[in-house]
């Protein structure tokens, strides 16, 4: 049932999105200079969310593209949660399909990793696995494991292009220093005692955790990851994402 | 034994460490519970450890009581836990409306006050208490629109809401003069028309003048000093109520703690001017 109250709020909300929009209801607001306070504070504090959100693609590609860039996202997706920190789960398709990015095939999971970095921020704190937890096990149970990886943790695997170095440097608001490997890179994101950490991961690692993810025992994750590098250093894996405080207690 | 709360500071991420050995009398801080509704990690940390030293204060800007829908019951539930886990010394909101079919549009909306709002806040800020299981203080927004279709003044509206729902009131006195000037009324008698025993706690922040010159609008902006005519209508206000919880709100350009420190010393003296507090 539609109340007047209803009516009202969806013509301001319509009015505050769409300029142009010249609903008799509203006129006797949307007239007044005062209207485009409200106006101009909703847009701007979602964009504003959006950038805190993204600091990488901000610095990547500059504030004056990003707001341009962000006003339509805004416009089009306005937050769905009234904790703006969790704003932003649609940008990254919006990036991948923006036209104007499309030169910068890279952006999206420039984008995803922004995102994979505030999901670990915001995470159930957990206890980590301890190595030598882990360690006590005998080696049959041990490959019969199931490992739980903790809420805290991230990882992404982009095929083509290193978007993990672009990232990281872009990230830390710094300079590209070294000349770009054009080849698939992965990330890897753990927050370690409140603060989230990164380091790069091999195709294998990610997809050991892809597999680790969907509650497989560790012989069908290392099964899964040696066939998709089959150099893959088993041991070493393990030692990095216990290190990296990737499983759960 | 209860703290007694004399000025308040609104917690800034940068001013943590000075915030956390603030040991000023009466000091307590504020935050917005939209920043620490997440299920864990550093922000909550932050926050406890603060609440470990300090009473805290949780000032709610999306609940959406002046909105056609019930409030958000996921959003309840998780201000609940938070209230659960900080055990905050006040919970307050805007009388104002922010969300609609599930987007959140990031600001204190304005209604017109008719009975059938009046209905529906009140059922609102009913349900709030409900799940919150305590008293919530209800804040008077900042103004720049007339609206003719007002049925209630603001003050008979927030004292009429008072008598419903038994919530309580949040002055915030840098919006009353703000929208006494952009809507052309007097502050001082706005303020002397509010309920004195619903009042739990004032605002007192800065503002800018609008950019737009031909529109002659004062802007929320919490971005500046208090004005002298602010600090005047706070006394003036102390006088008739006596002292109340004071936080001073600063979100943007915000200085150096010790600034901000200096600001909220100078509430604090008049509170005690009132003779009561420690």
């Amino acid at each position: 049932m539609s109340t007047q109250a209803d009516t009202f709020q969806h013509d301001f909300i319509r009015a505050i999105y769409d300029h142009e929009d010249e609903s008799a209801t509203l006129a006797q607001l949307t007239q007044q200079p005062g209207f485009k306070v409200y106006r101009n504070t909703v847009i701007k504090a979602s964009i504003d969310a959006l950038a805190a959100n993204f600091p990488s693609i901000v610095q990547l590609v500059g504030t004056d593209w990003f707001h341009s860039a962000a006003l339509i996202h805004v416009r089009a997706e306005p937050p769905e949660s009234v904790c703006l920190i969790e704003y932003g789960r649609r940008f990254v398709d919006f990036l991948r399909d923006f036209p104007p990015a499309a030169e910068l095939t890279y952006l999206a999971d420039i984008a995803h990793l922004d995102r994979c970095w505030t999901e670990c921020h915001i995470a159930a704190d957990e206890r980590a696995l301890e190595p030598a937890q882990l360690a006590a096990l005998a080696p049959d149970l041990l490959l019969q494991s199931v490992l739980r990886i903790r809420a805290g943790v991230r990882w992404h695997w982009c095929a083509t292009q290193p978007a993990y170095t672009i990232w990281d440097a872009n990230r830390r608001q710094d300079e590209l220093t070294q000349e770009l490997n054009w080849q698939g890179e992965g990330a890897l994101l753990s927050r370690i005692d409140g603060a989230v950490v990164w380091q790069p991961a091999s195709l294998g690692m990610c997809v050991f955790l892809d597999v680790c993810a969907q509650d497989a025992d560790l012989q069908t994750a290392t099964g899964k990851a040696l066939e998709a590098e089959s150099t893959l250093d088993v041991a070493a894996l393990l030692g990095t994402l216990l290190a990296a405080q990737v499983f759960a207690a | 034994m209860k703290a007694i709360l004399g000025a308040g500071l609104g917690l800034k991420p940068q001013h943590f460490d000075q915030a956390l050995q603030c040991s000023a009398v009466g000091m307590w801080f504020e935050v917005h519970p939209e920043n620490y509704l997440m299920a864990g990690g550093p922000r909550l940390a932050w926050l406890d450890a603060v609440r470990n030293r300090h009473p805290l204060s949780l000032h709610g800007v999306s609940l959406s009581l002046a909105g056609a829908e019930p409030p958000d019951r996921q959003h309840l539930q998780r201000l609940a836990a938070l209230i659960a886990r900080i055990e905050p010394a006040l919970v307050s909101e805007h009388l104002a409306w922010s969300t609609l079919n599930g987007r959140y549009f990031p600001d204190l909306l304005p209604v017109p006050r008719t009975n059938a709002v009046l209905a529906r806040v009140a059922a609102n800020i009913a349900q709030t208490q409900d799940v919150l299981k305590r008293p919530i203080a209800i804040e008077n927004p900042s103004h720049y629109l007339r609206m003719d279709n007002h049925g209630w003044s603001e003050t008979d509206f927030l004292g009429e809401l008072v008598s419903r729902t038994g919530c309580a009131l949040l002055v915030d006195i840098n919006n009353v003069y703000v929208s006494a000037h952009n809507l052309g009324y007097d502050a001082c008698a706005y303020l002397d028309q509010l309920p004195a025993q619903a009042i739990a706690e004032i605002h007192l922040a800065g503002h800018s003048i609008d950019e737009d010159d031909d529109a002659h609008l004062l802007i929320d902006s919490h971005d500046a000093p208090v004005i002298e005519p602010v600090w005047q209508l706070y006394r003036h206000l102390l006088k008739r109520i006596g002292e109340r919880p004071t936080l001073i709100e600063r979100d943007d350009r915000i200085p150096d703690f010790s600034e901000l420190l200096q600001e909220r010393n100078q509430a604090q003296e008049i509170l005690m001017a009132q003779g009561v507090m420690p």
